[in-house]
């Protein structure tokens, strides 16, 4: 290898695609609080943003305007230089996790003056990319943490100090679901992750159903949404750790919210979803589905759990805090130490084994399912009879 | 050529980290500096091609154990040793302890240094992927067990730590995690009677 081909492979093309993601993940966060605030107007019947361009599609551009000449306030007695680091740690680390996210196959291309470049839709595929994606997102707290810190509030402070007991909490469950799907495809390489799904023939979503459902809740923890958004719970918090924060610096805090968003969504989706592989990978039946590139599979998949957060956030109100904590020691913790043992008992028993378990765990899954429905139904709607003390009463009168 | 200067570069950001700890006033600005700290071990870790070490260490000691620190820190608010001297009694004490560790990590890395050469990190990104385990094989040939020794690539730094712990070192390890345990019950047990005097 010359020397000018290692600067292209080692230095130009990592360059090209840092440049590339952050564009695109700014873009796509603007984007996002749109299509938020839309879906969730359309959810509780108004109408939502609408004014700005074409339905109200250049929103979030006013938006960016308006946070980019905001005054930046910095409260008096704040420490002055960890409140302005704040925003950089919680930054880095939610752009830095998008080196190893495998958004699609190697492939190769012909770039004039260049010739043929064999390079692929992700920056870097270590051995242990999942361990580092675990490794970088967890050291996004102490964004948080100090923000709430230094801003010397003590909505700020309550926020932030909450905000460190959840995501140290959830990081557990969401850390043995991860090892689950390690141990489905032998190998910490996402990448390799998501080639294990071809081999085995089968989504890993198939027998890590549980795993999932793990992985999932505790990314929404991670991400501090909705239904589990206590560190900026505005009713009790003002805004939370970032209460002290204006103009771009607030802008940051808000960006990464929605750059872990795409984060989780993409490790949930190359975990159990196939990454960007085909519905069924080994039908060739289905084969005629390759006319979509692997890429978009793999954004559309995305795209899918993104639309799950917000209907979230649609959906559920927000827990009390020590019901955050008993469901992920109490519930959570449990669960995934059992999914655990019982995954990797399947693993032992290869691609059969993990066939069986997932046979079992959907079956269970509908089963349950079928029954709650059917009692469901056959008890009288619960809203329409009043409890008991009430038609005692209503009889006394 | 490049191993050393990242080597002296991490190190001095490690060493810098460590001097911050004791010389900031400020017990959360201390914390951040032993987070500077243990980002550069993790560095160190990644020059010596033990990804997965480095890995862990950001997930063990920056996402976890120092995220509780600064908890504890805050929750206990501190911002009154201000005026406090720099220079505690302990200072004597603390000297002589410092000497010993210097001595003992010192003379472990003089004693190394003389049996096999502070060899260079290999600087080759293709043996980055790749770590040479040996073991023996145990085989059965026509109703005999047969060992070999064989030498084999295995896949990642990560297959390494596991042969390492859970075949060559399994019993100290398991010695240390009951360890652990018996440390959190106590720990639990600590913490609970208070919380019944309480009540």
């Amino acid at each position: 290898m010359d020397i000018s081909a290692s600067v292209l492979t080692y230095f130009l093309i990592p360059a090209v695609k840092a440049v590339v993601v952050v564009i695109l993940v700014a873009t796509a966060a603007g984007v996002l609080t749109y299509i938020e605030r839309r879906t969730l107007a359309f959810l509780q019947v108004r109408k939502g943003p609408n004014r700005v361009g074409p339905e109200g599609i250049l929103q979030f551009v006013a938006d960016v305007v308006k946070l980019l000449t905001k005054e930046d306030v910095v409260p008096a007695k704040a420490q002055h230089f960890i409140h302005f680091l704040a925003p950089v740690l919680v930054m880095v680390p939610g752009l830095a996790v998008f080196a190893v996210l495998p958004w699609g196959p190697e492939f190769t291309m012909r770039i004039p003056g260049l010739g043929k470049i064999t390079t692929a839709w992700y920056a870097a595929d270590l051995n242990v990319s999942l361990l580092l994606v675990l490794a970088i997102t967890s050291v996004g707290i102490y964004g948080i943490i100090l923000g709430g810190w230094a801003s010397n509030s003590k909505y700020a402070l309550l926020g932030g100090l909450r905000s460190a007991a959840q995501l140290i909490s959830y990081e557990v469950p969401m850390g043995f679901a991860v090892v689950s799907a390690i141990l489905m495809a032998r190998s910490l390489s996402l990448v390799e992750i998501v080639e294990a799904q071809r081999t085995h023939q089968m989504w890993f979503i198939l027998p890590g159903l549980v795993s999932f459902f793990l992985y999932f809740v505790s990314g929404v923890a991670e991400t501090n949404r909705i239904p589990f958004d206590l560190p900026e719970a505005e009713s009790e918090l003002v805004a939370g750790f970032h209460t002290e924060y204006s103009g771009f610096r607030w802008a940051i805090f808000f960006l990464t919210e929605y750059a872990n968003m795409i984060t989780i969504s993409a490790i949930a989706t190359a975990l159990f979803f196939g990454g960007w592989l085909r519905p069924f990978p080994s039908v060739h039946a289905l084969a005629f589905l390759d006319v979509v590139p692997p890429v978009l599979w793999y954004v559309l998949k995305v795209s899918c759990f993104l639309f799950v957060y917000i209907w979230f956030r649609g959906t559920f109100p927000r827990y009390r805090f020590d019901q955050l904590m008993a469901l992920g020691w109490k519930t959570l913790i449990p669960i995934s130490l059992t999914n655990l043992v019982l995954v990797a008992l399947a693993a032992l028993g290869g691609f059969r084994g993990l066939r069986i378990l997932g046979i079992v765990l959907w079956g269970a899954a509908i089963g349950a399912f079928l029954i709650v429905t059917r009692l469901r139904a056959a008890k009288p709607p619960a809203a329409k009879t009043a409890p008991a003390s009430v038609r005692a009463r209503a009889a006394e009168a | 050529m490049t191993a050393p200067f990242f080597f002296w570069f991490f190190a001095a950001i490690v060493v810098f980290g460590a001097v911050g700890v004791v010389a900031m006033r400020q017990p959360v600005h201390s914390a951040l500096f032993l987070l500077l700290s243990f980002f550069g071990v993790a560095a160190l870790f990644i020059t010596l091609n033990a990804e997965f070490l480095a890995a862990v260490q950001v997930l063990v000691y920056a996402g976890g154990i120092m995220v509780l620190f600064l908890f504890t820190i805050m929750l206990v608010n501190i911002r009154r040793t201000a005026g406090q001297p720099y220079v505690h009694r302990q200072a004597g004490a603390a000297l002589l302890v410092a000497f010993f560790l210097l001595a003992v990590v010192g003379g472990t890395i003089v004693a190394s240094s003389r049996t096999s050469g502070l060899a260079d990190a290999p600087a080759d990104p293709a043996k980055l992927s790749t770590t040479t385990i040996s073991r023996m094989m145990t085989e059965t040939v026509d109703g005999k067990t047969v060992k070999t020794p064989v030498t084999e690539q295995v896949a990642g730094n990560s297959q390494a730590v596991a042969w390492g712990l859970y075949r060559d070192y399994l019993l100290p390890f398991e010695v240390a995690s009951v360890f652990l345990l018996v440390a959190m019950i106590g720990a639990v047990v600590l913490g609970k009677r208070t919380m019944e005097h309480v009540d």
